[in-house]
C-alpha cells in the first residue's frame, strides 16, 4: 500500500512537472513532448499486450494507423470536424478492427502470433496504399484540426499547440489510470495469469481466448486514441503509419523502459525520440546508429532501462 | 483470359513461387531447427540483388557475381550467427524479433550508404535473352524458365539433404532437442551454424536470380520477409514441404490476383486489391488450420 | 457397502481410450467416481494414469469412448468448460503461478468461480467472498501463515499444497488429484492425508498416488491400471489380496 501511495505521490509530482513545461519551454519542445506523450499512450496500450498479457504483436500500428486515417477520412476538406464524433468513429473503428484481426490471430500462438499479427498489419498497409480510398501511398491530409465543444463552449483549441498539448498530457494520464485500474481488476488479474501459466488458467475455468480478444480490443482501441492524436498533431496520414516499423518501434520503446510497468514503456517512447532526434543531427543515415542500438539493447540489456536501475534482481526472465 | 495468356500466368505464378520457396524455406529452417524468429531474413534477398547488381557491373558476367555473391553471403551468414544468432538460442522470441529487427535497419542503412537510394536493373546473360513463341503474338522470356528450373533443382537438392543426410535427420526429428541430436554426436553448434548460412545462401542466391526480372530497389527486403511469413504460416512452421505447397499457392495467387478483373457492386476489387489477396488467403487458412497445410497440430 | 451402493455416481467413463500413434496409453477403461469417496487409481509408471486424468479432466481428448458427469455426457469438452461443471484437477507436475504469492494463486482459481470475470473496474482485492474462498483453501491445504509469500520462495512441498490449494478454491464437487503426495515430506503428507479424509464427505475424489501407506489409509476403492488399462478394480481389501495384482504391481512395489 505504501509503494502504491509513493508512485502516486511520484506521479503527481511528474503531472504537475509537465502540465509545467508550455510555461518554460519553447514551442519546439512542447510539440516534442506532445509527440512523445501520444507514443507513450501507443506504447502504453502494447504493453497491456507484450507486457501483462504475454502477446507479443508486431502489428500494433495497424490500429494506430486505422484511427488516423478514420480521423482524416471524416474530416470534411476545409473545415474543422467535430472532435467528438470523429473521435467515436475513430475509436469504435480500431476496436472492431481489433476485434476482427484478434479473432484470427488469437488462433494461433508463440512465433506464429508474431508472424501473423505483422502480416495483418501489412494488409491493412497495403489496403491504403495501393488503393485509391485514402490518397494511396501519399496519404492524406487533415487540413483543419477537429474542434470539440461542450454545450456551444469551446474548452481548448487544437490549433493552439499548447492546448493541444495540454490535453494530450490529460489524455496520456487518463489512459495510464484507465490501465492501471484495469490491471488491478479481476480481468487484469486473469490477463497475467494467462501470460504465466495459460494452461492452468484454463484449466481453472477461464476461457482464455474470450480474455485475450478483450484484451486485444482494449489495446488496440487505445492505440486507435494514439492515432487519432498523431493525426491531429501532424495533420497528415499516409500508409507508413500502419507499417512495421512504427509497430517494431514500439516493441523497442518496450523493452527499453522495462515491460509489463506502463511507465517503463512511455519512458521508452521519451527515450527512443531523444535518440532519433540526436542521431538525425549527427547523420543523414541516422538509422544505422538506431539499429546497431537496438541489436546492442536486444543483446545486453534484456529488463530494459528499469532494469538497469534495478539492478541485477533477476537475470533473464524465464518466459518461454 | 485466353489460354495462351493463363498459361503465361501460370508459369509466371509458379516462378515466383519457386523464388518464393527459397526465401522461405531458409526461414522456417532456421526456426525448426534453431527456434529462430529471424526478421533479417528478407534483408539477404535484398542484400543478394544488390551484389548481383554490383558485381555483375564489376566483373562484367552475372555467373561471376553470383558466384563471388553466394561465397560471401555464407560468410556473411556464418560471421553473424558467430557474433549475434547464437546469443539467441534460449532467449524469448521478443528479443529475437528485436535483435533481428535491429539488423534489418542496419542493412537497409548500409545499403543506402554503399549503393545509394536509386533503381537498378540487372541485364539477363546473353544465352538467357531469348523468348519463346508460344502462339503469333505471345512469347515467354528463357530467363524466367531458367529461374524455374534453377529453384526446382535446388528444391530437389534439399530434399535429398532432408531425406538422406544426419543433418536431414535432425531436421525431420524435429529439431531443437539439442540432448537427442547430441546423443548422436553431432556438433549442435556446427550444426546451426551451417543451417544459418544455408538459410542466408538461399536468401541471397534468391534475390540474384531475381534481379534480372525484378529490378534492385530500397525496402524489397521487408516486401519478400513479409510475403515469406505469410507462406510459412500457410505451409506450416518448420516444414519444409509447406514452404514449398504456400510458396506455389502464394505465387499463383498472388499474379492472378493483379490480372484478374473482378468487380463487385459496381466497385473494381480486382487488381484494386491486389495486394490483399495473399493475406486473405492467410486469413482463410488461420480460421480453417491454425497450426499450417503441414504444420504440427498444437 | 450397501451405504457405498446408495452413493450417487458423479463421474463415469465407458471404453474410455486415448492412442498416441500406435500406442494405447488409456485403453478402454470404464470406471466410476462416486460422491463421498476416494477412487484410487495405482499402477506402475507409464500405467497411463495421467493420461487418465488429463482425459478427464478436458486436458487431452479421448481417441473413443465417453465421460459422463452426473447425467450430463462431457466428452470432449474444453478443461475450462469442464472446470466450471465443478471437476477441478491438480497436477503431477507443480503447475502454479511462481511469481505469484499463494494467497495470490487461490485468489485466481477462487476467482474463476465469479459468473465471469469481465470485470474492469473494481479491484480484484475488494471481492470479499473470493478473497474468502482463498483464504479457506490454504487454511485447508495447510498453508496458514504463508499466504504472503511468492510461491516461487516455498519450499517444493509447500508448493504441491499451493497446487492442492487452488484446485481447492475453484470449490469442485468432484476432485482429479494426480499424485498430490509427491515429493512432501512426512509431516506435510499426513497432513494432506488428514485433509483428504475430510475432504470425502462432501466430495467425489479420484486419486492418483504411488504412496501405498496413505492410499491404503483414503481409499474406499482401488483401481489397478497396467499398459493403459485396467486389471483389477474393487474395494481395497480385495484388490491387496489379487494375485495378478501382486505380481504385477504391489509385489514389485513392497520389494522396494
Amino acid at each position: 500500500m505504501a509503494g502504491a501511495r509513493v508512485r502516486l505521490a511520484v506521479l503527481g509530482v511528474l503531472a504537475l512537472a509537465l502540465a509545467a513545461l508550455p510555461f518554460l519551454a519553447d514551442k519546439f519542445y512542447v510539440q516534442l513532448a506532445t509527440k512523445i506523450l501520444i507514443l507513450a499512450i501507443f506504447a502504453m496500450s502494447l504493453d497491456l499486450l507484450v507486457g501483462y498479457t504475454g502477446l507479443v504483436s508486431l502489428g500494433h500500428a495497424a490500429f494506430f494507423g486505422f484511427a488516423g486515417y478514420l480521423l482524416a477520412l471524416v474530416s470534411p476538406q476545409y473545415e474543422a470536424a467535430n472532435l467528438w464524433t470523429s473521435l467515436a468513429i475513430a475509436l469504435a473503428g480500431s476496436a472492431v478492427l481489433a476485434l476482427v484481426i484478434g479473432a484470427l490471430v488469437l488462433r494461433t500462438s508463440g512465433i506464429y502470433f508474431i508472424m501473423v499479427t505483422l502480416a495483418f498489419g501489412e494488409m491493412l498497409f497495403h489496403l491504403f496504399h495501393d488503393t485509391s480510398i485514402a490518397g494511396g501511398s501519399d496519404g492524406i491530409y487533415v487540413y483543419v484540426r477537429p474542434v470539440g465543444t461542450i454545450f456551444g463552449w469551446q474548452p481548448f483549441d487544437f490549433e493552439d499547440f499548447t492546448h493541444f498539448y495540454l490535453v494530450v498530457l490529460v489524455a496520456a494520464l487518463g489512459v495510464y489510470a484507465l490501465l492501471r485500474m484495469v490491471l488491478a481488476s479481476p480481468f487484469g488479474r486473469v490477463i497475467v495469469g494467462i501470460r504465466v501459466n495459460e494452461h492452468r488458467m484454463r484449466s481453472l475455468g477461464y476461457h482464455t481466448f474470450r480474455y485475450k480478444l478483450v484484451c486485444f480490443v482494449l489495446a488496440g482501441t487505445l492505440a486507435g486514441l494514439a492515432g487519432y492524436l498523431a493525426a491531429v498533431q501532424f495533420g497528415v496520414v499516409n500508409p507508413d503509419m500502419l507499417g512495421f516499423h512504427v509497430s517494431a518501434s514500439a516493441l523497442m520503446m518496450l523493452i527499453l523502459g522495462g515491460m509489463g510497468t506502463l511507465v517503463g514503456p512511455a519512458i521508452g517512447a521519451a527515450v527512443m525520440m531523444t535518440l532519433e532526434l540526436l542521431f538525425q543531427k549527427i547523420t543523414d543515415h541516422w538509422l544505422l546508429p538506431m539499429g546497431v542500438f537496438i541489436v546492442l539493447v536486444a543483446l545486453l540489456l534484456p529488463r530494459g532501462l528499469v532494469g538497469l536501475v534495478t539492478g541485477a534482481r533477476a537475470k533473464d526472465d524465464s518466459r518461454g | 483470359m485466353d489460354l495462351g495468356t493463363f498459361l503465361i500466368q501460370v508459369l509466371n505464378g509458379v516462378q515466383y513461387g519457386l523464388l518464393l520457396f527459397l526465401v522461405a524455406s531458409g526461414l522456417t529452417l532456421v526456426f525448426g531447427i534453431m527456434g529462430i524468429i529471424n526478421l533479417a531474413h528478407g534483408s539477404f534477398y535484398m542484400i543478394g540483388a544488390y551484389l548481383a547488381w554490383s558485381l555483375s557491373q564489376h566483373f562484367g558476367s552475372l555467373w561471376l557475381a553470383i558466384l563471388a555473391g553466394v561465397v560471401l553471403t555464407v560468410l556473411i551468414g556464418v560471421a553473424l550467427e558467430w557474433l549475434l544468432i547464437n546469443k539467441l538460442y534460449h532467449r524469448d522470441h521478443l528479443y529475437q524479433v528485436l535483435l533481428t529487427y535491429g539488423l534489418i535497419l542496419v542493412f537497409e542503412e548500409l545499403r543506402s550508404v554503399i549503393w545509394g537510394n536509386d533503381v537498378h536493373g540487372v541485364a539477363v546473360p546473353e544465352w538467357l535473352a531469348a523468348s519463346i513463341r508460344l502462339t503469333d503474338t505471345l512469347a515467354y522470356p528463357v530467363y524466367r524458365l531458367w529461374i524455374s528450373a534453377v529453384c526446382l533443382v535446388l528444391a530437389v537438392l534439399m530434399y535429398l539433404l532432408i531425406q538422406r543426410t544426419r543433418l536431414g535427420m535432425m531436421i525431420r526429428a524435429g529439431a531443437s532437442n539439442r540432448e537427442m541430436v547430441q546423443s548422436l554426436g553431432i556438433n549442435i553448434q556446427l550444426v546451426y551454424r551451417l543451417v544459418f548460412a544455408l538459410g542466408v545462401a538461399l536468401a541471397a542466391f534468391a534475390g540474384m536470380i531475381a534481379a534480372p526480372v525484378s529490378s534492385v530497389f530500397p525496402g524489397m527486403g521487408n516486401q519478400v520477409l513479409i510475403i515469406c511469413f505469410v507462406v510459412v504460416v500457410i505451409g506450416g512452421i518448420g516444414s519444409v514441404k509447406g514452404a514449398m505447397a504456400g510458396a506455389i499457392l502464394i505465387g499463383l495467387v498472388d499474379t492472378f490476383g493483379k490480372i484478374v478483373q473482378v468487380e463487385i457492386a459496381g466497385f473494381r476489387v480486382l487488381p484494386e486489391l491486389a495486394g490483399m489477396t495473399v493475406y486473405l488467403l492467410m486469413a482463410a487458412v488461420l480460421l480453417w488450420r491454425p497450426e499450417g497445410i503441414f504444420g504440427r497440430r498444437l | 457397502m450397501a451405504e457405498a451402493a446408495a452413493r450417487e455416481t458423479v463421474l463415469r467413463t465407458e471404453a474410455l481410450s486415448r492412442r498416441f500413434g500406435g500406442l494405447a496409453a488409456v485403453d478402454n477403461v470404464a470406471l466410476e467416481c462416486r460422491m463421498g469417496e476416494v477412487h484410487a487409481v495405482i499402477g506402475p509408471n507409464g500405467a497411463g494414469k495421467t493420461t487418465l486424468i488429463n482425459l478427464l479432466s478436458g486436458d487431452l481428448p479421448p481417441s473413443a469412448g465417453r465421460v459422463f458427469l452426473r447425467d450430463r455426457e462431457i466428452t470432449g469438452l474444453r478443461s475450462d468448460a469442464i472446470s466450471r461443471l465443478g471437476v477441478g484437477r491438480s497436477y503431477q507436475k507443480t503447475n502454479v503461478f511462481l511469481p505469484f504469492t499463494a494467497f495470490e494463486n487461490a485468489r485466481v482459481a477462487a476467482q474463476s468461480r465469479l459468473p465471469s470475470s469481465m470485470r474492469f473496474f473494481r479491484s480484484a482485492r475488494t471481492y470479499r467472498q473470493v478473497n474468502e474462498a482463498a483464504e479457506r483453501a490454504l487454511v485447508q491445504a495447510g498453508l496458514e501463515g504463508r499466504e504472503g509469500i511468492p510461491v516461487s520462495a516455498l519450499s517444493h512441498g509447500e508448493q504441491r499444497q499451493v497446487e492442492i490449494a487452488m484446485t481447492l478454491a475453484t470449490g469442485p464437487s468432484t476432485l482429479l488429484l494426480d499424485e498430490p503426495l509427491a515429493g512432501m515430506g512426512a509431516e506435510e503428507s499426513a497432513r494432506i492425508v488428514e485433509l483428504l479424509q475430510k475432504l470425502v464427505a462432501g466430495h467425489a475424489i479420484l486419486l492418483v498416488e504411488h504412496d501405498m501407506d496413505a492410499v491404503f489409509a483414503v481409499a474406499d476403492v482401488l483401481t489397478v491400471m497396467v499398459n493403459g488399462a485396467v486389471l483389477a478394480s474393487g474395494p481395497p481389501e480385495a484388490i491387496r489380496s489379487n494375485p495378478e495384482v501382486q505380481e504385477a504391481y504391489l509385489g514389485t512395489e513392497e520389494a522396494h
